[in-house]
């Protein structure tokens, strides 16, 4: 049995996600699109702190609400007139899309509810220690069996090439 | 009443359609950048779910989302950055009007 | 001199056409000009010394019991497909070639030296394409030395085709005009047709002899020197026949046809006339002296098998026989000069043809054996006179051309007094070609036409007959050019004669065409390599000695001086003077039979054959590709919203039917 307030944050943060989806993607304006788009990261970065992953939900709000939502208004600023709105949809292009995206909704909702046992599991108490700081500095930077220093330098190198590209797309010729 | 699995994977599934939908409908490729974002956050948030409630002792699912927040900066920062060059070069940014190297 | 210098002869042409045909373009014009006389007069003094030696200098396999016999300096594998079927590449020096390495090396020099003035304007600056000129010069050169000794069949046909290909690129060497293009495409054309037969003739030839070789198809394989040896070769195929004629019948009229070809006979005469569009030089070395003599050396080469199949010469004899009068006929009314010459040419290699072709007379191995070969003899004899006095002709030719700028005669006239030396020079050409003693002509027509009276008197004064045929055209066109009424001079330039690199050759060939009739032919080019006793027959020399001087006479009346005769004859006989003056209609006949009836009723229906469904199926398949190319393009449009419609949908079915196969 959760605790009511518990169960309160997880209420309020599912109805946040839901209703500011769906604005994102329905505004006309972008800027407010954007706007929604923190809020849903923000609602994401609770559900993290929720099951424990404190570290995540700090590198959540940090990086995705903090510097791409950032990125995102700098560009839409830099390419829209503010206040001006998006043309409206044709209406067959928006049908189209609603009918695809529920048709999504509806097949992998069918198959979450035809799971629905495996689906309710109870949270379980996980260990104080599983997901400290050090924990994670360890894992990340290891080469044991669940050591993760392979991915680590890969998006390093990753991260280096996109850097690169960053300069070259943005240099003046 | 208990927060079960399903619970946290509704509000995913949705956050989910709603890129879908953003994506198959918006014109504007700022929007559709946006709509993209939807769609990984609600990946990130069933990796961590599942992480949580199947194997509470490790920490699989969190290391990957760890890294997909960092490639989804790295690739949105690129994009952007795409976007606003074609910007300065055609004063355009909706999808359907840059069709100069189309046949 | 050892005779194996005979490669060096062969190969100093070669490296000089590849010398001046890389290295020319960098160099000054007149300098390469130099160094292809300097590297023909070496070639030349090699080929003298090299024939000189062979007829009468000390023994180096040469000699034997009295009878000259072919040595073959080299002969190495040039390409070996199995074992019996190998191609060689040799040299073979025997009586006919080393009279023609003379004959090639004296007036190819003579060539060289004179087109060093006259492929100049009048200010001494060198022609466009000079360089290239002198590389095809010793090319053309090369392919005609290598052809004369050959040792086997299928070299000579290789080198029969390298002459016809040298020939078409120096009657082309203008070829900015259409004329001469047409012309060289023309010759090529005209002589490749014959080269099939020549190529068919040696592959049945060889199919039933197992050989190529000269030496075995005449003396068969073992090398023994006699007669019947020489049959064995005929002898394996003896049985076989088709359309009723033996199939060596067959081979060699075949190899007759590849020879008529090349040395123009009828009805494969059409290209020398138009050959004449290139340089004069060329038309005196290759289409006068050397290169159309090239199917007479082949009659001759293979003489010992012509000698057996009697129906072969027959054919030979006859067209031999017609073609000179016809072209002697043709060359009375032409009013181009080096077109009557040419057609002069074309008759005196039918002489040499048909005096080939009476050697056998009366049949019989025994009596050819015996002694007979008297025309064999005579036309190797007129081959190298005829290649003398010709040569003077056309240089005299291209020295007028040169100082009038026209071939018409009518724009000559009375140029004896601006040019003495040429007027003397092709006096001298004139009468050794109408055979008037003591000139080169005299005696070798004179054993020409004691060999056709031996055939039989038809013969005989068939040919007397062409003889004072020859004698009238040519003092008809002499009288033309030199006399006739006084020159009009058009030009700034009065005509007179050329520098010495032109007059000197005329100086040289005239005094050859003088003493050319004493060489001891007789004795040196038998067919057999035995010598050949033979006196002047009296009678037959008499009699055309009188017929050739009616000749000239009659031209001297009608030719002279200017007066009506020749053209009241010409009213009276329009229609023959017409007929003849456009060569007897053969050109149109030509133009009748390839492109009214090859092309229209074989070519075109195939063209539309090739057209219609060749062509039309591949149109299709490329038309149906396209078109369908065209309509699935639109699946790819470059919008991505698009393609993720067709992934969602795609990854959907891939749920659905998971979840279906999961739960059922």
């Amino acid at each position: 049995m959760e605790s009511v307030g518990n169960l309160i944050l997880y209420f309020v943060v599912a109805l946040v996600i839901i209703v500011c989806s769906v604005l994102t993607v329905t505004t006309r304006q972008i800027l407010r699109s954007a706007t929604y788009l923190l809020f849903v990261l923000f609602a994401t970065a609770v559900i993290y702190f929720q099951m424990d992953y404190a570290f995540l939900g700090a590198v959540q709000i940090a990086v995705y609400a903090g510097g791409i939502v950032v990125l995102f208004v700098f560009a839409i600023l830099l390419t829209h007139q503010p206040g001006k709105d998006a043309q409206q949809v044709e209406s067959t292009r928006r049908v189209l899309g609603a009918v695809a995206a529920l048709l999504a909704v509806a097949v992998c909702g069918f198959g979450l509810f035809s799971y629905a046992n495996f689906c309710g599991r109870q949270l379980a108490e996980i260990p104080a220690d599983a997901v400290t700081i050090d924990t994670i500095g360890r894992f990340l930077l290891s080469t044991d069996k669940l050591g993760y220093l392979l991915p680590f330098e890969a998006i390093s190198v990753l991260l280096l090439a996109c850097i690169i590209g960053g300069v070259v797309i943005a240099r003046r010729r | 009443m208990n927060l079960t699995l399903l619970m946290y994977l509704v509000p995913s599934l949705v956050m989910f359609g709603c890129g879908v939908y953003g994506f198959l409908t918006r014109k504007n490729m700022i929007a559709i950048m946006i709509s993209l974002e939807l769609m990984l956050n609600s990946v990130d948030i069933n990796f961590v779910v599942f992480n949580r409630y199947l194997f509470p002792g490790q920490l699989d699912g969190m290391f990957f989302t760890l890294f997909a927040i960092g490639i989804a900066a790295a690739e949105t920062a690129l994009a952007l950055a795409i976007i606003i060059n074609v910007f300065r070069v055609a004063r355009k940014v909706d999808i359907n009007q840059l069709t100069k190297l189309k046949f | 001199m050892p005779l194996s210098y005979t490669i060096a002869v062969v190969a100093i042409p070669l490296l000089m056409f590849f010398f001046l045909g890389l290295a020319g373009v960098k160099m000054d014009k007149k300098l390469t000009g130099v160094l292809g006389v300097i590297g023909m007069l070496i070639t030349t003094i090699l080929a003298y010394g090299v024939a000189l030696t062979y007829f009468f200098g000390s023994d180096q396999g040469q000699m034997a019991d009295g009878v000259r016999q072919a040595v073959v300096v080299c002969n190495p594998d040039w390409l070996s497909f199995t074992q019996t079927l190998v191609v060689r590449m040799g040299i073979m020096l025997d009586p006919i070639a080393a009279m023609m390495l003379i004959v090639i090396s004296t007036v190819s020099l003579m060539v060289h030296l004179y087109s060093l003035g006259y492929m100049c304007d009048h200010h001494g600056h060198a022609e466009k394409g000079f360089q290239r000129y002198y590389a095809f010069l010793a090319l053309f050169t090369f392919s005609m030395l290598g052809l004369v000794v050959a040792t086997n069949l299928f070299q000579i046909f290789i080198f029969f085709e390298m002459v016809g290909l040298s020939s078409y690129l120096l009657i082309g060497f203008y070829y900015q005009s259409p004329a001469a293009v047409h012309a060289s495409k023309k010759a090529f054309i005209v002589t490749r047709l014959a080269d099939l037969f020549f190529l068919l003739g040696i592959m049945i030839l060889s199919y039933y002899t197992g050989t190529f070789d000269f030496h075995q198809l005449v003396f068969g394989s073992n090398g023994a020197n006699s007669l019947e040896v020489a049959q064995s070769a005929i002898a394996t195929s003896g049985g076989a026949t088709f359309l009723g004629c033996s199939v060596m019948a067959w081979a060699l009229t075949f190899i007759f046809i590849g020879g008529a070809g090349k040395s123009a006979m009828y009805p494969l005469h059409i290209w020398l006339p138009d050959a004449m569009e290139g340089p004069t030089p060329v038309s005196a070395l290759i289409h006068a002296a050397t290169m159309v003599v090239a199917g007479v050396f082949l009659v001759a080469r293979l003489f010992p098998l012509y000698v057996i199949e009697q129906g072969a010469m027959d054919i030979i004899c006859v067209t031999g026989a017609f073609t000179a009068f016809y072209a002697a006929a043709i060359a009375c009314v032409q009013s181009d000069i080096k077109r009557a010459l040419a057609f002069s040419t074309i008759s005196q290699i039918a002489f040499m043809m048909t005096s080939l072709a009476v050697s056998s007379a009366d049949g019989g191995l025994i009596e050819i054996h015996g002694g007979q070969g008297l025309g064999f003899m005579a036309s190797m004899f007129h081959l190298f006179t005829h290649a003398m006095f010709k040569a003077l002709l056309f240089l005299c030719a291209g020295a007028i051309i040169h100082a009038v700028h026209s071939n018409e005669n009518s724009q000559m006239h009375g140029l004896h007094k601006y040019m003495p030396i040429t007027s003397f020079a092709f006096l001298i050409g004139c009468l050794a070609i109408a055979g008037i003693p003591p000139f080169a002509g005299f005696w070798s027509k004179d054993e020409i036409l004691v060999a056709c009276y031996e055939k039989g008197l038809g013969w005989g004064i068939w040919m007397s007959m062409v003889a004072g045929m020859t004698a009238f055209y040519m003092f008809r066109i002499y009288f033309l050019i030199f006399h006739w009424k006084k020159h009009e001079v058009h030009t700034e330039h009065a005509p007179s004669d050329q520098p010495w690199t032109m007059t000197l050759p005329l100086i040289i060939l005239a005094a050859i065409s003088i003493v050319a009739g004493f060489v001891p032919a007789h004795d040196m080019v038998t067919w057999d390599g035995k010598e050949l006793h033979t006196q002047l027959n009296w009678t037959v020399a008499g009699t055309s000695v009188l017929i050739a001087c009616i000749g000239i006479g009659l031209a001297y009346k009608m030719y002279f001086k200017e007066n009506e005769l020749p053209d009241k004859l010409q009213a009276r006989f329009s229609g023959l003077w017409e007929a003849a003056y456009r060569r007897f209609y053969m050109d149109e006949l030509y133009q009748f039979i390839t492109h009214k009836v090859i092309f229209q009723s074989i070519c075109k229906p195939i063209a539309r054959f090739d057209r219609a469904v060749i062509d039309g199926f591949f149109n299709l398949l490329a038309s149906v590709t396209g078109s369908a190319a065209y309509g699935i393009r639109r699946l790819q449009n470059g919008s991505i919203q698009s393609y993720v419609y067709v992934y969602l949908v795609g990854a959907l079915a891939l749920a659905v039917i998971t979840m279906v196969c999961v739960l059922i």
